[in-house]
């Protein structure tokens, strides 16, 4: 049977993982290559790398990185951050990135989504939304979150998977960092949208938010980060949690 | 040493990482000379069959492929490189494999829906556990129930005398198949964790 993933994200700026509360407040917590070992020997089912660097010097630190990780670890990886061009997919993808997720760069030119799908197949493009309500009504934001693109969020993930994107990564900036559990609401109505795999991504706090996801259908993964970094959650422990739930994963 | 053709198809930086892993001398080649010199060869793959069928052909070096595996050199597909080692395929239209894998590849989506099936989304992307039978020499290092990982549409059907691992998901998907010394991986080894690496390394000693 297939199975449902558990996908811990990094942020890598400086060479460093970081991860903020609400996108705020930003503190390094390790060295990616070394964590993105530990993650493969606790089970992760993928990673997820973003760059949130800025210069170009920095850009060419971030795929050293991804090029080290990719040659160690043989897991699909996805790849996202400063992703606004086919040029920057093929950077990537030549580093040992499998996947690559785009956002702000999709918002900017959406035609991206299918220039890429086009040229390296519906399953290398990962369309990654960040989601927040605004006046009861499911906004696109852009930038990290910090601005309103005033898209409907739901029809923006309908217009993409259309347009080619392989997998839709849905996190909620209403749940992220708070550790209340995923945006089930949200996660329910993209579901319901469209048919390729989504990850659910924002608010796990712990174990329970994870079984209460997987028993939402059309929900393929989830995603985290602080909770894995600083090991409330071991995913070790996670799977062996929700297989004795019921839950499929790979043990 | 091993041979990965590089006939313009896919991402090859994981495949090779993961043989040089292995302690593995990789060569990736589109001369036909590397890979008569070669051990063993890989034929990986992903994108359309029709399309990467032709770039195949444009390389010249299908006859060289069809020489040395009756030779019995022994070859691994993968992903789109298995298909392509079946007789046919049947995604968006009718297309000649390399014919080493009785069998043809058909679409999941439409075997799923002929089988009445809702609710499976497709392509069929994830960690899937592998059913084969112990004695295989590809899976010498594995158990049966070893998840492997699975990005694609279109499977090989009608190979029930080469398959040799299976993977359910609402029909049953062709995992492993083999002729001879003609292995073929549905799912990516290179992407499947220690369970895949585990295959890479028998491989290397068959």
């Amino acid at each position: 049977m297939i199975t449902k993933r558990i996908i811990p994200c990094l942020d890598v700026r400086n060479g460093r993982v970081v991860k903020g509360k609400n996108f705020e407040g930003i503190q390094d917590v390790s060295d990616p290559v070394e964590m993105a070992k530990f993650y493969n020997r606790e089970g992760a089912d993928e990673l997820v790398f973003y760059d949130i660097t800025a210069s170009v010097e920095e850009r060419g630190l971030f795929t050293d990185i991804l090029r080290k990780v990719a040659s160690e670890i043989f897991i699909p990886l996805t790849v996202g951050g400063g992703i606004n061009t086919l040029e920057d997919f093929d950077r990537v993808l030549k580093c040992g990135a499998d996947k690559v997720s785009v956002n702000s760069g999709a918002i900017r030119n959406p035609d991206i989504i299918g220039q890429a799908a086009k040229k390296y197949g519906d399953q290398c493009v990962v369309l990654s939304m960040d989601i927040k309500r605004v006046d009861g009504v499911f906004r696109l934001f852009a930038k990290g979150g910090r601005e309103n693109t005033g898209i409907d969020a739901l029809q923006w993930a309908v217009d993409g998977v259309n347009s080619g994107a392989g997998e839709l990564v849905v996190n909620s900036i209403d749940t992220d960092g708070v550790k209340g559990g995923f945006d089930l609401e949200l996660l329910d109505a993209i579901a319901a949208r469209v048919n390729v795999p989504i990850i659910a991504s924002g608010g796990a706090g712990k174990m329970e938010d994870f079984s209460e996801l997987f028993s939402h259908e059309g929900i393929d993964a989830g995603l985290a980060a602080s909770i894995f970094h600083y090991k409330e959650i071991r995913i070790e422990d996670l799977k062996k949690y929700l297989r004795d739930q019921g839950v499929e994963v790979r043990l | 040493m091993i041979a990965v053709i590089d006939y313009g198809v896919g991402n090859l930086f994981s495949l090779t990482a993961s043989l040089k892993y292995l302690g593995a001398d990789v060569k990736v080649t589109g001369e036909k000379e590397e890979i008569e010199a070669a051990d063993r060869i890989i034929l990986p793959g992903v994108g359309a069959f029709a399309d990467a069928k032709e770039k195949l052909d444009q390389t010249g070096l299908v006859e060289t492929i069809l020489e040395q595996t009756a030779d019995g050199k022994p070859l691994l597909g993968i992903c789109l490189g298995m298909q392509l080692l079946f007789d046919e395929s049947h995604e968006y239209g009718v297309h000649k494999g390399l014919g080493l894998i009785k069998g043809k590849i058909a679409s999941i989506d439409e075997d799923l829906k002929k089988a009445g099936i809702a609710g499976l989304k497709v392509p069929h992307i994830g960690w899937n556990s592998l059913q084969f039978e112990k004695d295989e020499p590809l899976f010498r290092y594995n158990k049966p129930g070893d998840y492997v990982y699975y990005v694609h549409s279109f499977y090989g059907t009608d190979c029930e005398e080469s398959t040799i691992a299976t993977s359910e998901y609402g029909v049953t998907i062709t995992g492993a198949v083999r002729s001879g010394k003609v292995y073929g991986t549905q799912f990516h080894p290179e992407k499947s964790g220690e369970a895949g690496l585990k295959m890479l390394k028998a491989f290397m000693e068959v």
